[in-house]
């Protein structure tokens, strides 16, 4: 299971990254394995709002729909239209093709409050 | 804790995700639903189908007996042929579909749903009508080997002219040294065989298959393919697409449903439904905008709920998004357009000719 040590997490299984002042947000490898072959992806627009865990999309598999949860609060600033085309890119390469959303923090000190690659990893073993 | 098939630690040891279906711990995936779903679809894929349950119609009123609570007519098959068709309550509801295996007229296997066994046995059982019911679930295991290249796989591992066994029929026969009921039945819409053969011997069979499969490049399947083959061809699913609320005129079983056959149960109830005309009708659609449909979401036409999605997916096949749905007989053409409403909103979709994969446009 890959859990990058650089990144943000949250107990949904949502990665947060802080690149300049946006922050990228995807799914992680153990979620994209749980789903099984993503096959539709559903994002928000760029300048909607999006809230600390609420749900801001929904990714599908064949056999599962699961929704997106907000690692932090701020303002869509970019989606990866790509991966509507490509929902596949969300297995093959989780923490980069595979980003879904880059938020502008409305509050940057909620990145701080996420789980780090460690305690993301106890929570995936406790899942296991 | 979920019931376990004999194939549990086979299924293990190629590392399946496992999930309870039914009551039971099955496999939903191994590679991946889609790698397996076209490994069936151009190769050969093996399904642990144990789950099913069996129950026995024995004696010299056997076939008369089974009769009467079937709604297709097993006096039109020959010994050594299967059927599929329904068991209907006395107001039409479907207690379950079931393929019966005719070995004789008096030794006829029923196949029930998984979900079923219990229900089904029953339910049989209570309509015995002198032949003598039982139920060997439990004896017995299935396995399910689907694809193209079934046939030649399973070719190594038997004696028994598999070329006479044609579709929908079936032979005693022995399958890598276990003694199988050997029939060329499935659920994916390939060409393939389901093998009934003693429980306590089924992981061999299994192992078998999947050694001697190599050289086709055999796939253990799971659950998750199993249903999006199923749905590429329009095979209805019983909990999903039909309960005991649904008749087979509503789900699109009419084919199976001999009235002329003389009486059984659930007859009268379909005579007057055909009569009166439906008032909603298993349709299949397709989504014409970007979403998956999904069981339970309403389908809506001009902002109105005019009926339920049953099963939905996207096709691996088609790459659309396909399912059936109950619509008012109205909107049941070819063509029709009507919306799916997902998380709130309306998704547009036709209704489109059924099974979704035909076989000559492949």
């Amino acid at each position: 299971m890959n859990i990058p040590d650089d990144l943000k997490y949250t107990k949904d299984h949502e990665w947060a990254r802080q690149k300049g002042t946006r922050v990228l947000v995807g799914i992680t490898d153990f979620a994209q394995d749980q789903l099984g072959d993503v096959v539709f992806v559903e994002l928000p627009a760029a300048g909607d709002l999006v809230k600390r865990g609420e749900s801001f999309g929904v990714v599908e598999s064949t056999k599962a729909v699961s929704e997106l949860f907000a690692p932090i609060s701020g303002k869509v600033v970019e989606v990866n239209d790509p991966l509507v085309e490509a929902p596949e890119s969300i297995n093959e390469d989780p923490y980069e093709e595979g980003w879904m959303i880059a938020i502008e923090p409305s509050d940057p000190s909620e990145l701080a409050g996420l789980l780090d690659a460690k305690a993301y990893q106890a929570h995936v073993d406790e899942q296991g | 804790m979920a019931l376990r098939t004999p194939l549990y630690a086979a299924h293990l040891r190629h590392g399946a995700r496992m999930v309870e279906f039914a009551g039971w711990d099955m496999p939903v995936q191994y590679a991946g639903l889609i790698e397996e779903h076209q490994a069936v679809r151009e190769a050969v894929g093996l399904f642990d189908v144990s789950h099913m349950g069996e129950v026995v119609f024995r004696g010299p009123r056997a076939l008369a007996a089974l009769q009467a609570v079937f709604t297709n007519d097993l006096s039109q098959v020959a010994d050594g042929q299967a059927q599929y068709g329904c068991l209907c309550r006395e107001s039409g509801g479907i207690v379950d579909d079931v393929v019966v295996y005719r070995r004789s007229a008096e030794d006829l296997l029923v196949c029930v749903n998984a979900a079923n066994r219990q229900k089904d046995f029953e339910w049989l059982k209570g309509h015995a009508g002198g032949a003598d019911v039982s139920n060997e679930s439990d004896q017995w295991g299935q396995v399910a080997v689907q694809g193209p290249k079934a046939l030649a796989v399973l070719k190594r591992l038997t004696t028994t002219d598999l070329d006479a066994i044609k579709t929908y029929r079936h032979a005693p026969g022995a399958v890598a040294g276990v003694s199988c009921l050997v029939a060329r039945t499935g659920y994916t819409g390939e060409d393939g065989f389901e093998l009934f053969c003693p429980a306590g011997q089924a992981e061999k069979l299994w192992d078998a298959l999947i050694e001697a499969g190599r050289p086709e490049g055999i796939q253990p399947a799971g659950l998750g393919c199993r249903d999006t083959l199923r749905l590429e061809m329009a095979y209805r699913l019983y909990g999903s697409d039909m309960d005991d609320e649904a008749t087979p005129l509503e789900a699109g079983l009419a084919w199976v449903v001999k009235l002329d056959k003389g009486d059984f149960i659930g007859r009268a109830a379909l005579v007057k439904q055909k009569e009166q005309g439906l008032s909603r009708k298993l349709v299949g659609f397709q989504l014409t905008e970007p979403g998956i449909a999904r069981h339970g979401h309403p389908v809506v036409r001009e902002g109105r709920p005019v009926g339920v999605v049953t099963s939905g997916t996207r096709s691996p096949t088609l790459t659309t998004s396909i399912g059936l749905a109950y619509v008012p007989p109205a909107l049941a053409a070819v063509g029709s357009s009507l919306a799916v409403e997902i998380r709130g909103k309306p998704v547009a979709a036709a209704v489109v000719k059924t099974p979704f994969l035909s076989r000559t446009g492949r």
